[in-house]
Parts: C-alpha cells; structure tokens; sequence
C-alpha cells in the first residue's frame, strides 16, 4: 500500500507541474468564472434558474472538454514516459506492477476529478455567499456524473496507453476513440442509421454503449424528465430503465467501463514488456 | 548469484538474445561488451524483469519477473542514458528510497563523496542537472542502499576525475559481497575494474574469460610528470585530475586510480610529444580511507 501512495503521489506533483493541468484547471475554473458574468445564473431555461441553470450549463460543457482532455493527457504521458526511458529507470526500482499501475491511475483520478469538482464547489459557495438556493440533489447528483465521467475515460486512456508503445500513437488513438464517440453522439447519424433499416433497438443500443450519449442523457433527465429533447428513443430508455433506473445505470456503467477498461489495460502491461 | 539458462528474447521476428548460458557467482565483477545492437540493453532488462522472455532467469534463486519485488530489491542499476525525468531531486530520492525501504540520509552521503551537494539541488529537477551530475544520483541510489548485484550501464562515462576514483572506491568496499555485471562498448573503459570479461554479439556469448584480478580497484598511484615545455592545452587537460604544478607547467605531481590507469595514460598519450618523464608508483601508496567513514 505504502508503493501504491508513493506512486499515486509522484503521479500528483508530476501532474501538478505540468502545462497540461494548468491549462485543465483554468479552462474549468474559467468557465464557471464565465458563466457567473454572463449571467447564467439570472437566466430561466425549461424551469431552471438560479445555481441550477448554472450547473446544467456546466455539466453540458464538462462532458464536452473532460473526456477528450482526460484521453489525451493521460496517454500521452504514460505512453510518453515509456518512450523516453523512463519506465526502464523507475520500474528497476522495487516496486510491484500492481501499485505502480494502480497508484498512477489513483494519482491521475485525483488530478483530472477535483479541478473540475472544485470549480462547482466554487460556484455553491459564490451562489451560497449571495443567498442563491443550493440545489443539494443535482448537485451531489452531478458530483457522482462527473466521477463516473471521469474514472470511465481514465480506464479506457490507460488501456489505450498499454495497447500502443509510442507517444504520438496512442495520442492519434485517443483523438479516434473519442471522435468515434462523439460521432455516435450525433442524433442525425442515429436517424440516418434508422432510416437505412437499422432497429431502433440497436440505435438505442449505441447510445447506451456509448459513454458520452450516457452521459449526456443523464445530465438531462434531471431538467427534462420524459427526454422530450431525445425523441422517440427516450420512451425505450425509460420503458427499459425507468427515470431513477437510468440515473443509477448512468452511474455504474461508465465506472464498470472504466474499471473493466483499466482491468484489461492492467493485465496487458503484466504480460508485456515494460519499456 | 545469476543463472541464466537458454535466455531467448524475440521482438517480433528477430531474435535478439539467441539462448543464452551463464552462471555469474558473488565476486564476479563482469565486463559486458559489446558492439551496438549485441544485446547488452536486453540482456538487463532480461535481469530487471523488465522483458517477456524465453528460457530461465534466476537471481539468487527467484525469477525477476514473478518474484519482482524481492528480485530488484537486491540490484543496484544505473542506465547508460539517464532517464528524463521532470520530478526534482529531492522527490526522486524520497521516491526511490521509499520502494526501495532505504535510508534517503545514505544515498545524500554517496551523492556528497562524489560531489554533489543535493541540498543545493534539491528543488531542481532531474532533467535540468548535468550528464555528471545525473549520472552522480543514479549512482547514489544504487549505491545508497543494501544491494548484492550492481547492474552498471557505462557507470562512470560522465564523470570527472574525482568522481571516477570515488566511485571506485565505493565498488571497491563491495567487491567481496557483490556482484557486478558492468556494460560498456569499449572494453578498455572497464577493464581495471573487471575480473571477468564477457562478449556479446548478435545475441550469443563469444567470449567468456575470467581476467587477471590485480588491480586493487581502490589503490593509488603517485604520478609524476616532466614536461619537454609548458603547454596550455595539456594543463586544461590534466587539471580535472587533481595534479598540480610547482612550476608554471613543466612538472606536475597528482594521484590517478588504480583502476583508472588505463584511461589516465590515454589522455595522456594524446601529448606523447610533450612528455619527458613519467612514472607511475603504486607501492609508495597505501589503501585510502572508506569514502562513507
């Protein structure tokens, strides 16, 4: 245990003094600064107003920057120190594989969640300071997304990292994975697919595989509760699951992704070569 | 200490360690050399468990891949190409004595006896230092802790004079409860400090000797020098190794390593030309002291 911290907390300070984070930690700490001066939280959208408008905006962007963020970062450092040498230095040392890999993803979980968690903390407190009612559900609600979100692209960044031995493939592999899921994202491609006599099971199907669209319906079904936004797939999303039913798949189902993602990553990089 | 037993390792199709044999016991202090691409690098990452292999690998009777932990608490490295790490100083030794359950205390004394002040460095990170003084940390933790293999990648390529004799100084007290696998590509870079030479090429032992073990690697020689007349550039030259001169350049006086002889006279047959008179007198020298008294 006491490797898996030394590794998790080298990851950290490794992190904390990289451009990339920097870079992560203004972007989200800027939108909410942002959303403040555009008066986001004067605004009435669907019956939201207040530091729930707020939140709703920022969820929709958070699930826009973190995943592709978090992808591209992660396997670009794992991938990157392998290449450079690094790994054949540091993994000489004794350390076993399980906390050395284990205590990185740890490191790299705290990195990419309290930027993006602390952001929304920030803006409780500013709406809290200004007497704004604290929407506690959506915000705890969201606070469990955004882990999710975050574990689930993770776990797929350190397995992509273990699949590919250089920096700029697994970089280029990371940009892929998400396009693909952003391109499944696009309801005009789903509608395209139905009418080329694709079941609509199936395009119901892509949408819950597919991280980002779970992710994303989620986050709405709290200011839309029968997804009228979705169209008629939401009536086989909420028939199959139900509204607290989808709140609880939306949850688990990217961590499980994630864990089962890294899990595969994990035993990939016992069996491989290391540098 | 280490056993290898028909080690093959293949990347993709070719075959770069073609099976292996070797037995190499506490004491042995090896030079492997080799030409670029003869499966030196390999070979230890075959020893640190760091590759997929076929065959048998055994150090002190556990395989490095399995029994990891155990296997590399044992082994000291130091790479030939320091890795590029952006952590500063202070945290890698935090970092490495932390897995390696040593004392940090012990591997700052080491870097001090070679000459460097991690105090000075501390928030400095790694990649910022100098060849030498990179090379110098990565000595430290290797030497900074209890291990009975030392796995030496062209150790002393980057050091100066001083370090070099230090350094030695320090395999030296271990010579007796060690074993060290030392790499080079040029056999003569570490020949002083070997008893055993094996050759690698195109993945297969082609030589194996033992050698003749006599120079104390911990001895001194008193150096004398006599000069035809004064020159710049052979001052510049001999200055990192501590001699002096009485005399405007003409004479100089210093110590050279035992184990460092072979390289010493090297730099100085680049002025053949200038030189009068040389002599070289181990006898007059007795043992220095233990740098870590």
């Amino acid at each position: 245990m006491k490797n898996f911290w030394l590794t998790a907390q080298t990851d950290i300070l490794e992190s904390l003094r990289a451009k990339w984070f920097l870079a992560y930690t203004f972007i989200f700490g800027g939108l909410v600064a942002l959303l403040f001066v555009f008066g986001l939280t004067e605004s009435r959208v669907m019956g939201f107003t207040g530091l729930s408008r707020l939140m709703v905006t920022y969820i929709q962007l958070a699930m826009a920057i973190l995943p592709v963020f978090v992808l591209v970062t992660t396997v670009r450092s794992v991938a990157g120190d392998r290449e450079a040498g690094i790994y054949e230095y540091l993994l000489s040392l004794p350390i076993g594989l399980a906390p050395w890999y284990w205590g990185k993803i740890g490191g790299r979980f705290l990195v990419v969640f309290l930027p993006v968690f602390l952001a929304m903390v920030a803006a409780i407190v500013w709406g809290a300071s200004r007497g704004a009612e604290i929407p506690w559900i959506l915000f705890v609600y969201y606070t469990g997304l955004l882990m999710a979100l975050a574990w689930c692209f993770l776990g797929l960044a350190m397995l992509l990292s273990t699949l590919t031995r250089s920096a700029d493939v697994a970089q280029a592999s990371a940009f892929v994975l998400w396009l693909t899921l952003l391109l499944f994202l696009d309801l005009i491609l789903l509608g395209v697919m139905i009418r080329g006599q694709l079941p609509p099971e199936t395009a119901v199907a892509i949408a819950l595989v597919n991280p980002l669209q779970v992710f994303r319906t989620a986050a709405m079904l709290l200011l839309d509760q029968h997804l009228v936004m979705l169209g008629p797939s939401a009536y086989v999303i909420l028939d199959a699951f139900g509204q607290a039913g989808y709140i609880a798949y939306a949850l688990l189902y990217p961590i499980l992704l994630g864990t089962l993602s890294a899990w595969a990553g994990f035993t990939l990089f016992k069996r491989s070569d290391l540098p | 200490m280490i056993h290898l037993e028909q080690l093959v390792k293949r990347f993709r199709r070719q075959t770069v360690l073609q099976g292996i044999d070797l037995e190499i016991e506490r004491g042995h202090r090896v030079a492997l050399i080799g030409s670029n691409g003869a499966g030196k690098t390999t070979l230890i990452r075959c020893l640190l468990g760091e590759y997929q292999y076929q065959g048998r690998v055994l150090i002190g009777g556990l395989d490095p891949r399995q029994q990891r932990e155990q296997v590399l608490a044992r082994i000291g490295f130091v790479p030939q190409l320091p890795p590029p790490l952006r952590m500063p100083v202070g945290q890698l030794l935090t970092f490495a004595a932390g897995v390696c359950q040593a004392d940090p205390a012990r591997m700052i004394e080491v870097a001090g006896h070679l000459g460097l002040d991690v105090a000075r460095f501390r928030r400095h990170p790694f990649v910022k230092l100098s060849g030498g003084q990179k090379q110098k940390l990565l000595i430290s933790i290797a030497l900074g802790r209890e291990a009975d293999l030392l796995i030496l990648d062209e150790p002393a390529a980057n050091l100066d004079p001083q370090a070099r004799r230090i350094f030695f100084d320090l395999l030296a007290q271990r010579q007796e409860r060690a074993a060290m696998l030392i790499s080079s590509h040029r056999l003569d870079e570490v020949a002083a400090l070997v008893n055993r030479v094996i050759e690698l090429d195109q993945g297969q032992v082609v030589l194996d000797d033992r050698v003749a073990d006599l120079v104390d690697l911990s001895s001194r020689l008193d150096c004398h020098l006599t000069l035809t007349r004064a020159d710049e550039a052979f001052a510049r030259a001999i200055a990192p190794w501590g001699f002096t001169s009485p005399d405007q350049g003409l004479t100089w006086r210093g110590q050279v390593p035992g184990a460092d002889r072979l390289r010493f006279l090297g730099m100085v047959s680049r002025y053949a030309a200038l030189i009068g008179r040389l002599s070289l007198d181990e006898e007059a020298h007795g043992k220095p002291e233990d740098p870590l008294v």
